[in-house]
């Protein structure tokens, strides 16, 4: 059973939600998905100062089995891509909640948040698939 | 219903995650497909690849039933466990499937056909033998196991008795060897040195574990596409199948023409199709980010073509792909990857040969 850590917020499409402060919120996809997808080969993020509406697709995890979209969970601002990643896609696997982090966003409205599921929403949800 | 091979305990003991292989249950990977990608590449991995269907053809008219079934002319083998690959193809010149044959003697034959086609292909096999004194049997008692990469050949010997081992002894690749209990081949699907092991059903998972005690990495499904399309090696059923001509999916080396009347199966389309010209499978290199994947389209000066296979390459670092393109040789062609249109070079369909890049 893969790891889904309490303290973070998550989407169906499989996108975990970190609150910072100010109403920013680091994203990432979940360690059931990067399983789901395998060694990770290339992330292409969106760009700093891009506005997003939830469930936009604002980047694209690719790995050696497939490309796979990834959908902003949250209306807002980009105001930061985790530009290890370039080099370093592999982190997605190896720390998906941690330096495998893909963007930040300003959120329009920081409390979207409560909308999406938590942990154990999300297990549910992916017990169901 | 799914099959299970000999090795599925160990598979499951391994922590693979298994996945449904045109009705056999395989492993995909063990944990990283490109770790097991690498290992192969740099050092030795195993593959169970007992899901392939093992024939045998014996009988006194073994050789001119092989000769009017394969592509392929059998004829060619002269020496004793020399192996062959082709094409078996329909009337109408398309690709029914690829195989190896072993040849021991004229009358005492070997195939080793795909998995995923096997009630068709002995179907097959058994329509052609009509008119033909031959045996076709099916030997189900045996697991297989590929043992490849730089020290697949080393580690492997750990575990042959001293007839194993005075019998593979300089032993040329393509060659494979009855000893003892083991049928031992120079053969693989990688493009790396190693063994294909035809070993007993009773004794495979052992086999199996003693191999891993030598320091040899399990493989999965995973690893095995990306190695065989970095070698340029064709997957059936998606480089080409029924519908595709061997001159379209770089099969045209196996065809052996001459002598020109030997009738075999497919000849008199084959001999048309080559007059009229076919479309060509060729390699393409993308050196840009994104992974090129099956079944995109491709545009040339010549028209319009697709991908058959494609991959992020773990050995070269960028993506890889082979596609079937109208005849010409462009430098060039445009690929449409999820909805732009990418310039990528055209190559010969050969990517890596023992652990290197051949392009």
């Amino acid at each position: 059973m893969s790891n889904i850590p309490n303290d973070l917020r998550y989407a169906a499409t499989h996108e975990w939600v970190r609150p910072e402060s100010d109403g920013v919120f680091t994203v990432g996809i979940s360690e059931h998905a990067q399983e789901l997808l395998g060694d990770m080969v290339f992330v292409d993020l969106p760009d700093e100062g891009d506005k997003v509406s939830t469930g936009d697709d604002v980047a694209v995890a690719e790995s050696v089995k497939a490309a796979s979209d990834v959908y902003t969970p949250l209306t807002g601002e980009i105001i930061a891509v985790n530009e290890e990643l370039e080099d370093s896609p592999e982190l997605v696997n190896s720390d998906p909640y941690g330096d495998g982090w893909l963007f930040k966003i300003k959120a329009d409205d920081p409390n979207e948040v409560e909308s999406l599921m938590n942990a154990e929403g999300y297990k549910a949800s992916i017990d169901e698939e | 219903m799914t099959s299970k091979t000999a090795l599925h305990a160990k598979h499951l003991e391994a922590g693979a995650k298994m996945v449904d292989f045109f009705g056999w249950e395989m492993p995909i990977s063990y944990g990283s497909q490109m770790e097991e990608h690498h290992a192969v590449r740099q050092d030795a991995g195993m593959f169970d690849v007992s899901h392939m269907t093992i024939v045998d053809v014996t009988g006194k008219q073994a050789q001119a039933y092989l000769r009017y079934l394969l592509a392929n002319d059998v004829a060619k083998l002269k020496d004793k466990g020399k192996a062959l690959y082709s094409g078996m193809l329909n009337e109408e010149g398309g690709v029914v499937d690829d195989l190896i044959v072993y040849h021991f003697d004229d009358t005492n034959y070997r195939l080793v056909v795909n998995s995923a086609t096997r009630e068709k292909d002995m179907n097959w096999l058994l329509a052609k033998a009509e008119g033909f004194a031959v045996t076709i049997t099916e030997k189900s008692d045996f697991a297989m196991i590929a043992v490849q990469g730089p020290k697949a050949k080393e580690k492997a010997a750990t575990l042959f008795s001293a007839a194993q081992k005075e019998a593979v002894e300089g032993m040329k690749p393509f060659f494979g060897v009855q000893a003892e209990d083991l049928f031992i081949a120079t053969t693989g699907y990688t493009g790396e040195a190693g063994y294909e092991i035809m070993v007993p059903k009773a004794r495979a998972g052992q086999f199996w574990q003693e191999l891993l005690e030598a320091g040899v990495k399990p493989c999965g499904l995973g690893a095995r596409d990306t190695l065989r399309l970095e070698a340029g090696m064709n997957l059936y059923g998606q480089d080409m199948d029924e519908t595709v001509s061997p001159l379209a999916a770089n099969m045209g080396w196996t065809i052996t023409w001459e002598p020109a009347d030997r009738d075999f199966v497919g000849r008199g389309a084959l001999e048309q199709q080559k007059e009229q010209g076919t479309d060509k499978l060729v390699g393409l290199v993308m050196k840009e980010k994104g992974v090129l994947r099956a079944g995109q389209k491709v545009k040339t000066e010549n028209g319009e073509g697709i991908t058959t296979s494609g991959t992020f390459s773990p050995t070269l670092g960028h993506a890889i792909a082979m596609a079937r393109i109208p005849a010409g040789s462009p430098d060039t062609v445009e690929v449409e990857m999820r909805k732009k249109w990418v310039t990528v070079d055209v190559v010969k369909p050969s990517f890596v040969r023992n652990g290197k890049s051949v392009l």
